[in-house]
């Protein structure tokens, strides 16, 4: 692989993790937001497999293997369970209306690249320069979970912060030891599994999953 | 072989209340495999005490002294938080609020978690530790909910969210310190850089730009966990829905286990960076806990949530100490550990004890204990005493201890604040337990006939005294378990 070539995919592929997070703020439909949530685990799994093909790391190719079928295929089908069963769920609810949700975002990619100024300093590459955008992942992950108010919008901003960080890991280190990987991939489907069943057997007993009702335990 | 022991024994007792649906043995074995943990752990210390660190599992585990401290710790509480199973399950099954699949997942779920719990205090690799700790939320979110009610749903759904969005900082954190550790420029250690040793042996040359960045992701993270504030509340949300045994064993170790990967990741940024800045961080969580506590405390309606945030102000005076950062400070913190362990516990099984008799948590509608059930509200009552810090038991001597490690290395100010946020504490909650205990009762007094409440309990505030009173056998033990993370 030429080094241009390299590079070129390496930012089409991270570019692609941001542009996925951005749109779950702009779409309304659940649905359409569980499936550019599909996209950016593709697109994550191909940042490792673009990596790990040009370090020759055959335990960064196990690991986008796993994303891949984990973020790619797993997680995008839990939520949708969870939609179907939840029919709630199937419009997002912002607390922040949509145009403000965008500037907002705009606002957190620029304080990322603020941020990372530092950490790539200490080691410059092709990859170690895209840092920002999955810290920029990350921050609108946190902005979705403090603004959204569904089931699924949670889930999602989680999956969006969790998403993120993979990102940087695989830029910053070429991903965590194998084991390290394979645990965490593991607890994030384990904690969607959970979720997911936590909205169904709720919505069995009590009628529905809602959480503006939550709002029992308070001090 | 030891370490892998403890990791064995709640395993195969899970899967053997996987495969073989509720019976009562099944309750008396998760306790006979929590004995078997602590037995593990007292083996451990005495070899760590005697070889230094072992390892095992092709160095995957790693025991020294602060890990076979922190499985005698699990080990006690867990064998606390299990004695209750049989009982409590039957009682259950009998009453109709559960199902014998239920009472069988619940046994399975206790032992994933104790499982979990152990593994992140042995294992080798520090983002291992972080795996296991996030674990332990997916076990226990069952857990919190097993009454099945809304409240009990709200919670636990609190709980995982928040606790997955927290610990996800802190493996931020692990993954800076790992990039750290590859352009540390010693060599190359490659996928053993997470390694604790190989850690503590180039921290000096870790980068400090980043070192701070991961270390501040790390105390938001692993706080979370902790029960530290700002991000402390789903604590007493999960700590009053839960079954009491679960928040026995919740508040008791889990809390401090996550403590421990703060303890590990403190010594390795305090070789990196010098101990100036972590100890700011720590010195921030530790007195926003404090103050937290004491606010909520003053007016607070529930006794089990009182007991939870309890839990937050102990959390915090445990980061005071580990800011503190010498050695006495750091074997008085883990003193305050097992100590905060026996009695929390000991106050939360007793607390469900209560609450179960009389039908409610709320503080005003409890009236007299101690007239009406001398048993259960002297329990009660004494361990209260132990949890605000009383002498003879080992909470008092930590605490003082503490004071003393902070004072030392010049926080007197900070030991200052702490004494304000303390009293307040000090005097709502006894005036809270003033209410719940005094008084003249109307009915008869009912003895509590639950020998397996009782004995272990009263037990757990003998040893907390004991500790108290006599530094044998903890002292040589503690004071290695110190220097591990402390100069």
């Amino acid at each position: 692989m030429s080094a241009s070539f390299y590079v070129g995919a390496l930012e089409l592929t991270t570019g692609a993790v941001l542009v996925c997070a951005v749109m779950t703020l702009w779409r309304r439909q659940v649905r359409t937001i569980v499936t550019m949530l599909r996209l950016q685990g593709v697109s994550l799994a191909l940042v490792a497999g673009v990596l790990a093909w040009h370090e020759h790391d055959l335990g960064l190719a196990i690991t986008a293997a796993l994303v891949l079928g984990v973020k790619g295929a797993l997680v995008p089908w839990l939520l949708r369970r969870v939609i179907r069963l939840d029919p709630r769920s199937r419009e997002t609810a912002p607390l922040i209306n949509v145009p403000a949700s965008l500037v907002s975002a705009a606002f957190l990619i620029v304080v990322s690249y603020v941020v990372c100024s530092k950490l790539t300093a200490l080691a410059p590459s092709a990859a170690s320069r895209l840092v920002p955008i999955g810290v920029a992942t990350v921050l609108v992950g946190y902005f979705m979970l403090v603004t959204r108010r569904r089931s699924v919008s949670q889930i999602v901003g989680l999956l969006l912060v969790d998403n993120g960080i993979a990102l940087v890991t695989f830029l910053l280190t070429a991903g965590v030891p194998l084991i390290v990987e394979l645990g965490s991939t593991l607890d994030v489907l384990l904690v969607v599994v959970v979720l997911q069943v936590l909205v169904v057997n709720a919505g069995a007993r009590h009628g529905s999953f809602d959480l503006d009702e939550m709002r029992e335990l308070h001090d | 072989m030891l370490s892998l022991f403890a990791l064995v024994i709640p395993l195969v007792m899970g899967v053997i209340a996987l495969v073989v649906p509720w019976r009562r043995w099944i309750g008396w074995g998760s306790a006979v495999s929590s004995a078997g943990v602590l037995g593990v752990g007292i083996a451990l210390c005495v070899t760590t005490s005697s070889h230094g660190p072992v390892s095992s599992l092709h160095g995957a585990l790693r025991a020294d002294a602060l890990s076979s401290f922190m499985v005698v710790v699990i080990g006690t509480v867990a064998l606390l938080a299990t004695l209750q199973t049989p009982r409590v399950m039957t009682q259950e099954l009998e009453e109709g609020t559960t199902t014998r699949r239920h009472a069988g997942n619940y046994v399975v779920l206790m032992q994933a978690f104790i499982t979990c719990m152990l593994t992140a205090v042995l294992a080798a690799n520090l983002g291992v530790l972080w795996v296991a700790v996030e674990a332990t939320t997916i076990a226990t979110t069952f857990l919190v909910s097993h009454y099945r009610t809304k409240k009990a749903v709200e919670a636990s759904w609190k709980y995982v969210i928040l606790c997955s969005v927290g610990i996800a900082l802190a493996f931020f954190g692990t993954v800076l310190v790992y990039y750290a550790a590859l352009h540390s420029g010693v060599g190359k250690i490659g996928a053993a850089s997470l390694n604790w040793t190989s850690l503590m042996a180039i921290a000096p040359h870790l980068n400090h730009g980043v070192m701070r960045l991961a270390v501040t992701l790390l105390v938001l993270g692993y706080g979370t966990k902790v029960g530290l504030a700002p991000t402390h509340s789903w604590l007493a949300d999960a700590h009053s829905q839960a079954p009491a045994p679960v928040s026995a064993l919740m508040s008791g170790v889990l809390l401090t286990v996550a403590f421990y990967a703060l303890l590990r990741f403190k010594a390795i940024a305090d070789a990196a960076l010098g101990p100036a800045y972590p100890r700011a961080l720590f010195i921030i969580v530790g007195l926003l806990s404090l103050l937290v506590a004491a606010v909520l405390l003053i007016a607070q309606r529930d006794y089990k949530r009182m007991l939870a945030y309890s839990s937050v102000e102990h959390m915090g005076l445990l980061a005071l100490g580990a800011a503190a950062g010498s050695s006495l400070a750091i074997a008085a913190v883990l003193l305050h550990m097992l100590g905060h362990g026996l009695t929390k516990s000991t106050l939360f099984i007793s607390s469900g004890e209560i609450a179960h008799a009389e039908g409610t948590t709320e503080i005003a509608k409890v009236k007299a204990l101690l007239a009406r059930r001398p048993v259960l509200g002297g329990i009660f009552g004494c361990a209260l005493l132990a949890l605000l810090g009383l002498p003879p038991f080992s909470l008092f001597i930590s605490e003082f201890t503490m004071a003393r490690a902070e004072v030392n290395v010049g926080l007197w100010w900070v030991v200052a604040i702490s004494l304000v946020c303390l009293s307040v504490i000090f005097v709502s909650m006894t005036n809270h337990a003033r209410h719940l205990l005094l008084g003249a009762g109307s009915a008869p007094a009912v003895s509590l006939r639950a020998r397996s409440v009782a004995v272990p309990l009263v037990s757990a505030l003998v040893a907390s005294a004991f500790i108290g009173v006599s530094a044998w056998p903890l002292l040589s033990l503690l004071q290695a378990a110190a220097h591990v993370v402390a100069p």
